[in-house]
């Protein structure tokens, strides 16, 4: 990336040129190595890997929430945390604002850092115990030069709060985290990623650790800071949540994407087995709605050992012989039942 | 005659310098056989302190006051001496995240052959082989009776948190939160496992948790509980579609629904604080439908139809068929 390149990403909440989407991931390829032991290593075993994300490939616009959802261990969080170069890829691109920053170096990653921000599930963990609010929104501007002088930044954390829903301000400035309730500390920490004036943020099951009350609260202000033109990337294992704020949810099983589309439709027309099992079994608020839950037995199996053929068949409960031996790849529906942006990778449909 | 009773059972803790916090104040609902019963709420309404109160194993600095009948007997008159033959034997619990609480160090098998062992259920062959029965009947293979538990999924500890549970053959069972660290499919699972125990076994099972959906597709009852009380009880079909508290209304509104088109909104304000009198409805600061009197009168626990009761002073009101609007 050239020095004139970087400076476009430097100058903040611009859209970078041309028509790029904010976020564009193509055939991500995560690998951790599996230990072989001395003996393993001294007998040139070969390398064995866990394969957690394995060819993802997703997009995302400004003002866009998309929603990737996935039961522990199907690779979202490894996909997030490659996307923002927390883990390294081992193939596949992530470009952000039509820049390729999947081999940026540390130092040229930092400019970039500024405007792609992720919170995290646990506020509980996330924030400094021993600082007060003020100090924890203040510290990544201080990290990325951002304000004038004292006084400004000290204007850009009561306009942080108030646009995270901390009003006043000045009620919350002087608190130090165990002083605020759960929800109360996703939003400071949403805060000191708003203050560096993001253009996407990774929020990695954002309300989980919160209380049902508070839950909604978060998301609408996720929502709202959507509106706004941020593009968000939920990760989530709750599929009400992401048919209710997301506007495209991608659906990965053992480190691919098996299905995406428009939120609703994914929800009310799903294609893919594991989609209609797993949204079979999310539990509904309506005690009369006793839809048949389509329990699929045993748990995910190894992403080491990823079965052949699609990775799904053996828990597909409407799995063919073909589907052994033939790795589906996301193509529109035959049936011609969807919109032309919902796919499914399934050799059935 | 119910299997349990639980009559204004009230839990204070000791703050020290004088001071007392009043988790639990005054619950009551009696269960029968095979109910399945949910007690639903926010962090900090006294939800777990009221369960952990029926199974004697609060912390010495709690108080408890009221009865818990179990087969219309007492098991609180003496406090510990009367409550400890019945614990495990005919009350046992599923600890929040219990399937993290297993030995690391003990076979699976073991883990549930020692309570056995201890409360003189069984011993010996006649234990191992009701733990193989045990573990069978909750879905876990005879063959990983002598696993450990990391070599166990989630899943399968917490079926195996549950299988322990149930060694002493209870009668009540008290699962708190025991779906809450698990993902949906094996959510399911598990909460279909809790219902087959309870149809299969006669078991009165009460359902601890924050997550109304769960207890809507699970427990025909429920009661939602606020700052220590219960502030709505009925049928869950009732407090879906005829919430009688705005609380619960509010809670199921809060909830987001796969195909719900309205609004999630989040409930504003939090819980008020336990270790100071409360004057008035204790939830009316943050009270959607709060009139003049929810200041000052708090509302108590009325029945408004046959099976459904509800602490709101807008029922009294409309009983008298006036309106505050």
């Amino acid at each position: 990336m050239s020095a004139e390149q970087l400076t476009a990403v430097t100058e903040g909440p611009t859209l970078g040129s041309g028509n790029a989407p904010l976020l564009q991931v193509t055939d991500l390829d995560v690998r951790f190595p599996i230990p072989r032991g001395i003996i393993g290593t001294l007998r040139m075993d070969e390398k064995q890997w866990v394969r957690a994300v394995d060819g993802v490939s997703l997009h995302l616009e400004a003002g866009e929430l998309v929603a990737l959802v996935g039961e522990s261990g199907c690779g979202k969080t490894s996909t997030a945390q490659s996307i923002i170069r927390m883990v390294e890829s081992f193939g596949g691109t992530i470009s952000f604002q039509g820049k390729d920053i999947t081999a940026l170096s540390a130092k040229a990653m930092r400019p970039v850092r500024r405007s792609l921000q992720i919170i995290y599930q646990d506020p509980y963990e996330s924030l400094d115990p021993r600082f007060r609010v003020e100090t924890t929104i203040e510290e990544p501007m201080l990290v990325h030069k951002i304000g004038t002088d004292k006084q400004d930044r000290s204007r850009r954390i009561d306009e942080a709060l108030t646009r995270a829903g901390l009003t006043p301000p000045e009620l919350y400035r002087k608190r130090y985290p165990h002083e605020l309730s759960g929800g109360q500390r996703q939003r400071v920490a949403i805060a000191a990623s708003l203050v560096l004036e993001p253009l996407l943020l990774i929020a990695d099951e954002p309300v989980s650790m919160l209380d049902v009350s508070v839950r909604a609260g978060v998301l609408n202000l996720l929502d709202g800071l959507r509106k706004s033109g941020l593009g968000i990337l939920m990760i989530t294992h709750d599929l009400s949540t992401a048919a209710h704020f997301a506007d495209r949810i991608a659906v990965m099983y053992l480190g691919r994407i098996v299905e995406e589309g428009p939120a609703k439709e994914v929800v009310r027309n799903p294609q893919h087995p594991y989609t209609k099992a797993l949204l079979s079994v999310v539990p509904k608020r309506d005690p009369r709605d006793h839809t048949p839950a389509e329990i699929l037995q045993g748990e995910t199996p190894d992403a080491a050992r990823i079965p052949t053929g699609c990775r799904f068949h053996p828990r597909c409960p409407v799995a063919e012989d073909r589907c052994k031996g033939e790795d589906p790849a996301l193509h529109r529906p035959k049936d011609g039942s969807t919109s032309a942006e919902h796919r499914a990778a399934c050799l059935l449909v | 005659m119910s299997v349990l009773e639980v009559r204004d059972l009230h839990v204070w803790f000791d703050l020290g310098e004088g001071k007392q916090l009043h988790a639990v104040q005054g619950i009551s609902f009696a269960l029968d056989a095979g109910q399945r019963f949910g007690l639903v709420g926010e962090s900090g309404c006294g939800k777990t302190t009221s369960i952990l109160a029926l199974m004697g194993l609060l912390p010495s600095t709690a108080e408890v006051a009221g009865e818990v009948l179990l087969d219309g007997k007492n098991i609180m008159a003496e406090a510990e001496k009367t409550l400890r033959p019945h614990r495990w034997n005919d009350i046992a619990m599923v600890f929040q995240g219990a399937m993290n609480a297993l030995n690391p160090v003990k076979r699976v098998g073991e883990q549930i052959v020692e309570p056995m062992e201890i409360h003189g259920v069984a011993s010996g062959a006649a234990a191992k082989k009701r733990a193989g029965e045990l573990l069978e009947l909750v879905g876990i293979p005879a063959d990983r009776t002598k696993r450990y538990p990391h070599e166990l999924s989630g899943g399968m500890r917490q079926r195996a948190a549950i299988a322990m549970s149930l060694a002493c053959a209870p009668k009540v069972l008290l699962a708190d939160e025991p779906t809450t660290a698990l993902d949906v499919m094996v959510q399911a699972q598990i909460l279909e496992l809790l219902v087959q125990l309870s149809d299969d076994l006669g078991l009165v099972l009460i359902l601890v948790t924050h997550d109304l959906p769960a207890v809507a597709q699970v427990c025909p009852n429920a009661a939602v509980m606020y700052a220590g009380e219960i502030v709505e009880a009925g049928t869950m079909d009732e407090l879906f579609h005829d919430p009688r508290h705005p609380y619960t209304r509010m809670l199921f509104s809060a909830t987001p629904d796969l195909y719900g088109e309205s609004e999630v909104r989040s409930i504003a304000g939090s819980p008020p604080r336990l270790d100071e009198a409360i004057t008035g409805c204790p939830f009316a600061p943050r009270c959607d439908s709060r009139f003049d009197r929810c200041a000052t009168d708090h509302p108590a626990l009325l029945t408004v139809n046959e099976g459904h009761r509800a602490a709101c002073l807008l029922n009294e009101v409309a009983a008298k068929g006036g309106s505050v609007r």
